[in-house]
């Protein structure tokens, strides 16, 4: 049994052009023989969880009347170890859009160079930006081609182009959702109780951007998988910019001082023997 | 023995291809197409010959794109199911419609395939593409002619006795909106083919309504607006001699 796949492809060349060989090396999407096997779908299943690194993150992005705000954590980990507290999740396909990585970081630092690719390529040929729709749609697209074959990305697509901020939620499975507020990631529904109760879409920068930092140090607090730095980023009409970038230990004490405890009786030395 | 390999399309020791020249020639037999740009109107008009050959008349590629052609009508249905299939397949990755450009690129460069590789032979047609840019609503007309060149116009003409056509726009072409620039497409038709409604074919592009096509009619009406026209300036010619 073998995947069509054909719906996918541009239109087939004639036999003996030699002109399209970069186009299909860079779009072809693979096909491959399947095994044959009575419960494929369970077979599927098991072969995905084997693989499968359970997407340990917070990142979130939402749209208000200034624009795009980006946020997430910065932990990596494999289980219970923390293997860096340094990661860059947060990509920068072009300078009007940025991606977010949940899932494999291989897996999102790779697709969404390519991605990046793409859209140069397309703003080359047609002398102008790709939108923010047809780029999440090119990402869901080899996404999709990719389906089942143990690809983890749960990712978001943020920009700005002619018709106004974008944001676009694009995974693995195929998915591909346009919205106003998404948070991706095992710390996701921590972060979604703060961004939800605390969004109105008339924010200046510096108040959404607080939001998102709230929000992000709150899924850090509770879930093991997330922390590190919480980046900040905010997508406006002439790009991307970064905003912060603040350890959440150090925002865990600036959000909730210690405040010195009055002593009743305090300890002294020992006078010397 | 058959030699599929053997490219029909060869340089000449001058530097022609000649099969791509001998396309052209085919295309110089086709009916008269014309296509004229406005502010806010494109026209396409073609003419309807009255031998049996079979016409293919003005297409759409897609809501806001049209296409006329001269030359090889088999070849142009071929071309035109293409490029087709292309406007929706751009709309399926990139969830936009696709721009005139970009169409028009995508024939061109399907012409040109044709010309470069082995067994087959060059497309027999030229052909004229308008329509409006999805998001600015810029109206635009292009050319593509065997080669696989392509150009933007303010007008142009192609098939048979385009150059008087074209001769014709060069002395009366001036930016038209709306009415106007049907008007101007039908006067130069009017240059190289017998005059009435039944043997001009127009259809006209606006960005609100997409591409209509005239019936004879309206075709007919304005045609006698043209005649009407040039009547009353010969006459304004002739008056003032009259007084002296």
């Amino acid at each position: 049994m073998k995947l069509d796949l054909s719906g996918l492809q541009s239109f087939p060349s004639i036999p003996g052009s030699a002109v399209d060989d970069l186009g299909e090396d860079l779009f072809a999407a693979p096909s491959f023989q399947l095994p044959a096997c009575s419960d494929f779908d369970g077979f599927q299943k098991d072969a995905i969880q084997m693989v499968k690194p359970a997407k340990g993150t917070t990142t979130l992005a939402f749209i208000f009347k200034e624009g795009v705000i980006v946020a997430a954590d910065s932990r990596a980990s494999m289980g219970g170890y923390i293997s860096s507290q340094s990661v860059k999740k947060i990509i920068e396909i072009n300078p009007y859009m940025l991606g977010t990585m949940a899932g494999g970081a291989a897996d999102c630092q790779f697709w969404h160079r390519n991605l990046g690719i793409k859209c140069r390529l397309h703003e080359l040929a047609n002398k102008r930006r790709i939108s923010v729709t047809g780029a999440s749609k090119l990402l869901a697209n080899i996404l999709y081609s990719y389906r089942g074959m143990g690809l983890s990305v749960g990712t978001m697509i943020a920009g700005w182009d002619e018709k106004g901020p974008g944001l676009y939620y694009v995974d693995s499975e195929g998915g591909r959702l346009k919205g106003t507020r998404f948070s991706v990631g095992s710390g996701s529904p921590y972060a979604y109780g703060v961004l939800d109760s605390g969004y109105r879409f008339d924010m200046t920068v510096e108040e959404a951007a607080e939001l998102a930092r709230r929000a992000i140090y709150h899924a850090t607090f509770r879930d093991g998988a997330s922390g590190g730095v919480a980046s900040v980023y905010h997508v406006g009409p002439d790009g991307w910019n970064k905003l912060s970038g603040d350890d959440v230990g150090e925002l865990h004490y600036k959000y909730y001082p210690v405040a010195p405890t009055p002593v009743e009786q305090e300890m002294t030395d020992a006078p010397a023997a | 023995m058959a030699r599929y390999d053997r490219a029909i399309t060869v340089f000449s020791p001058d530097g022609h291809l000649f099969q791509v020249e001998y396309a052209l020639e085919a295309v110089r037999k086709g009916n008269a197409a014309v296509g004229v740009r406005g502010t806010d109107t494109v026209v396409l008009g073609v003419e309807k010959k009255s031998t049996p050959a079979p016409r293919l008349p003005i297409v759409s590629l897609d809501t806001h794109i049209a296409l006329a052609c001269a030359g090889l009508k088999a070849d142009a249905r071929v071309l035109i199911n293409r490029a087709r299939i292309e406007c929706q397949s751009h709309r399926l990755t990139v969830e936009d419609p696709v721009t005139v450009e970009y169409i028009t690129r995508y024939i061109a460069g399907l012409q040109q395939k044709y010309t470069q590789s082995g067994g087959v032979r060059p497309f027999g047609l030229s052909t004229l593409i308008v329509g409006f840019d999805p998001y600015t609503g810029v109206p635009a007309l292009y050319q593509t002619d065997p080669s696989g060149t392509f150009s933007a116009w303010k007008a142009n003409a192609t098939g048979r006795n385009s150059n008087s056509m074209r001769e014709f726009l060069e002395k009366n072409y001036k930016e038209t909106s709306g009415q106007e620039t049907v008007k101007l497409a039908i006067r130069t038709l009017l240059e190289v083919v017998e005059s009435g409604g039944k043997n001009i074919e127009i259809a006209v592009v606006t960005k609100e309504h997409g591409l209509r096509q005239l019936d004879e009619a309206e075709i007919d009406a304005i045609v006698a607006e043209i005649e009407a026209e040039k009547a009353a300036a010969e006459a304004a010619k002739k008056a003032p001699s009259k007084d002296t």
